[in-house]
């Protein structure tokens, strides 16, 4: 195909209407990688703080103090009593030690930190008095990448991203032309409309290719979230979903002749979905009765895809149902709207 | 890309037939039965106020509307049959169309070229509406006459054989609107069919061979600019205003007087021969003891037409 052919022309100017315009850019890019970052470190998973004990001067302080350091999870520093107190007023110590054979311990029950302190500091000079442990505890941590929420996070952004893309970037950029009689002045071309159409369709997937590699990158790289099953199969779940949203874009602004109207439009189809279909927190925490609705939902199925591919491995023979849902989704509208949609 | 084809041997002698042509829109009628043709190779105007029908009238023969009733012909075809090769043959400008805004003059020429089996390249349809300097500008940055011209550009990418403008250049400045008769006017030398609607009489005067005047859905006159001013029987205009004022009546004696009416606090006078008209007015005011506070002729124009026709000013709508 020679770049004078229309259809080349067509996805030219798709191409070229999107890199040109910065915020569009920064939409589909920049504000998705914001968005994980702030949430990332709002729920990233912290290393608890050492607790401060301070150790009233006196003749075993000496002794306790590097002893008391040496657990983990405790700092002690050594202080009169009258600083200690202090110290503990100010939140700046948990725990205040007064050492003697009946050691005396200072600290509030009512916050969590001092509990936690005193629990440790009784065990350690428990453990120092001999104290033998009846019981072997065996512990699990879960701190590995693919459990954490970023790891929940970010399959949903995309799924969010690329229905949004798909609506906005189709939707509004078809309702400006028809309000601009940029369309009108189209049709009364002999551009076919199929060109039209396909144009659309291409440019949209092959941003829809760069927005899919960038989340895989940057989960990849700046997140740490392993990539369990596939890439390609990443890669075509994201491209069926943009798809579908394409679809349902025409549809939803097929009629539109403003974008007042288009702007409420699309905003009535995406908000619904951004809460119930998983993307910031899981779908499963809505009642029963209105889940075969949520699962019914196109950008459900695209989330559990992404996420049970990426988490999971899961292979894309056995998502069926999420690409048939988000088919029949992009499919009927689409078919829908060819026949209503308005030129002009 | 090949080069510009010379106007086809074979075209029909009639560029525009139409026959008893109705639009209605629910409740309102906005064209009401008309009947013209426009011979090839001629501009014509379609001319009259706002709401008139020109708009709806272009748009029918330009295949994005459907008549009511009555039947069109372009170049010997129609489009219920033959409007794929209609699309190649005609170019188009509407009214007003918004480019992208982040395309360069050149790409948008170029995308709407492709559209086209054949045509001028691109680089001769920027050179033909002057926007060379421009070609690399984003058409954000283009000012309201440059985006006009664009326009004209993509509507002549396709070299097309009947061409449609529609109000071409509604909203621009006198300089501008100047630039893009001085465009037009360079296309009839081509032997392109050219139809223009407008509400300025004057562009009508300077571009058109053939003018049809419309109101209120119908055709209220047509024929060459000079034949319309020759029909309401008076070619020339005298405008003037007395100290003190006088009243209409005191001018009915004036020789050659075709009808007056009233303009601010003088009177405009329609005459056939200035010439014999002039001394008579000027005897009439010193008769009745005032004296000239202004005195100006000029040439009558469509606009006195207009206002023949109608009893309406097409300056009145026009005024925003």
């Amino acid at each position: 195909m020679n770049s004078h052919h229309p259809l080349a022309q067509l996805i030219l100017f798709r191409i070229r209407d999107f890199l040109r315009v910065p915020s569009a850019l920064f939409w589909v890019f920049g504000f998705p990688l914001l968005t994980t970052l702030a949430l990332g470190l709002a729920f990233r998973d912290r290393e608890l703080p050492e607790l401060a004990v301070a150790v009233v001067d006196g003749p075993e302080a000496e002794r306790l103090t590097p002893l008391l350091e040496s657990v983990d999870g405790l700092t002690a520093q050594r202080m009169t009593e009258e600083a200690g107190r202090d110290a503990l007023r100010r939140g700046r110590v948990a725990l205040v030690l007064i050492p003697s054979p009946q050691p005396e311990l200072i600290a509030d029950p009512t916050q969590a930190d001092g509990r936690t302190a005193r629990l440790m500091v009784v065990d350690a000079l428990e453990r120092l008095q001999g104290r033998e442990d009846r019981l072997t505890v065996r512990s699990q941590l879960v701190t590995a990448p693919g459990s954490r929420y970023i790891d929940f996070l970010i399959p949903g952004l995309l799924g969010f991203g690329l229905m949004s893309s798909s609506l906005w970037g189709l939707g509004w950029a078809l309702v400006q032309m028809r309000t601009g009689k940029l369309l009108k002045r189209l049709v009364a071309s002999p551009m076919k409309r199929s060109h039209f159409l396909l144009a659309f369709m291409t440019g949209r997937t092959m941003l829809a290719v760069a927005e899919i590699l960038f989340f895989a990158l940057f989960a990849r790289y700046l997140f740490n979230v392993p990539m369990v099953g596939s890439y390609l199969a990443f890669m075509f779940l994201g491209l069926w979903g943009s798809t579908a949203f394409g679809g349902l874009a025409l549809l939803v602004i097929s009629r539109a002749s403003n974008v007042e109207t288009a702007n409420g439009l699309i905003n009535l189809v995406t908000m619904p979905m951004m809460v119930l279909s998983g993307v910031f927190f899981s779908s499963s925490n809505f009642p029963a009765s209105i889940q075969p609705l949520i699962q019914a939902l196109p950008l459900t199925a695209l989330n559990d895809g992404l996420r049970a591919v990426m988490l999971d491995g899961t292979p894309l023979l056995a998502l069926w149902p999420q690409v048939l849902t988000l088919g029949v989704w992009g499919f009927i509208p689409f078919l829908v709207a060819l026949r209503y949609f308005k030129w002009m | 890309m090949e080069p510009s084809p010379q106007p086809v041997p074979s075209a029909p002698v009639l560029a525009i037939e139409v026959r008893g042509l109705v639009k209605r829109f629910e409740d309102v009628v906005a064209v009401a039965g008309t009947d013209f043709e426009v011979p090839s190779g001629q501009c014509v105007g379609l001319l009259g106020p706002n709401g008139a029908g020109k708009t709806t009238t272009v748009e029918i023969l330009e295949g994005l509307q459907q008549p009511t009733s009555g039947e069109v012909r372009l170049l010997g075809l129609r489009w219920d049959k033959d409007a794929k090769e209609l699309r190649e043959r005609i170019g188009i400008a509407l009214q007003e169309t918004l480019f992208p805004e982040r395309l360069t003059v050149e790409e948008t020429v170029r995308l709407f070229r492709s559209f086209y089996r054949r045509g001028l390249s691109v680089e001769e349809a920027i050179h033909l509406v002057k926007l060379e300097e421009k070609r690399k500008a984003y058409v954000m940055k283009l000012s309201g006459g440059q985006r006009q011209r664009l326009a004209l550009a993509v509507a002549l990418a396709a070299d097309p054989e009947l061409l449609f403008l529609d109000e071409p250049t509604t909203g621009l400045d006198p300089q501008s609107r100047r630039a893009l008769w001085d465009v037009i006017d360079g296309l009839k030398g081509r032997g392109r069919t050219v139809v223009l609607t407008t509400h300025y009489m004057e562009e009508a005067q300077v571009l058109c061979d053939q003018v049809i005047i419309m109101d209120h859905g119908r055709i209220v006159a047509r024929g060459t600019p000079a034949q319309l001013i020759a029909s309401i029987g008076a070619e020339q205009v005298i405008e003037f205003a007395t100290t003190p004022s006088l009243p209409a009546e005191d001018f009915a004696e004036v020789p050659t007087l075709v009808s007056s009416r009233p303009r601010g606090d003088g009177h405009t006078l329609s005459v056939k021969e200035l010439h014999r008209a002039l001394p008579g007015l000027l005897s009439i005011v010193s008769s009745r003891g005032a004296s000239l506070a202004h005195l100006s002729t000029r040439q009558a124009t469509l606009d006195d037409v207009f206002l023949a026709l109608t009893g309406r000013s097409l300056r009145e709508d026009t005024a925003s």
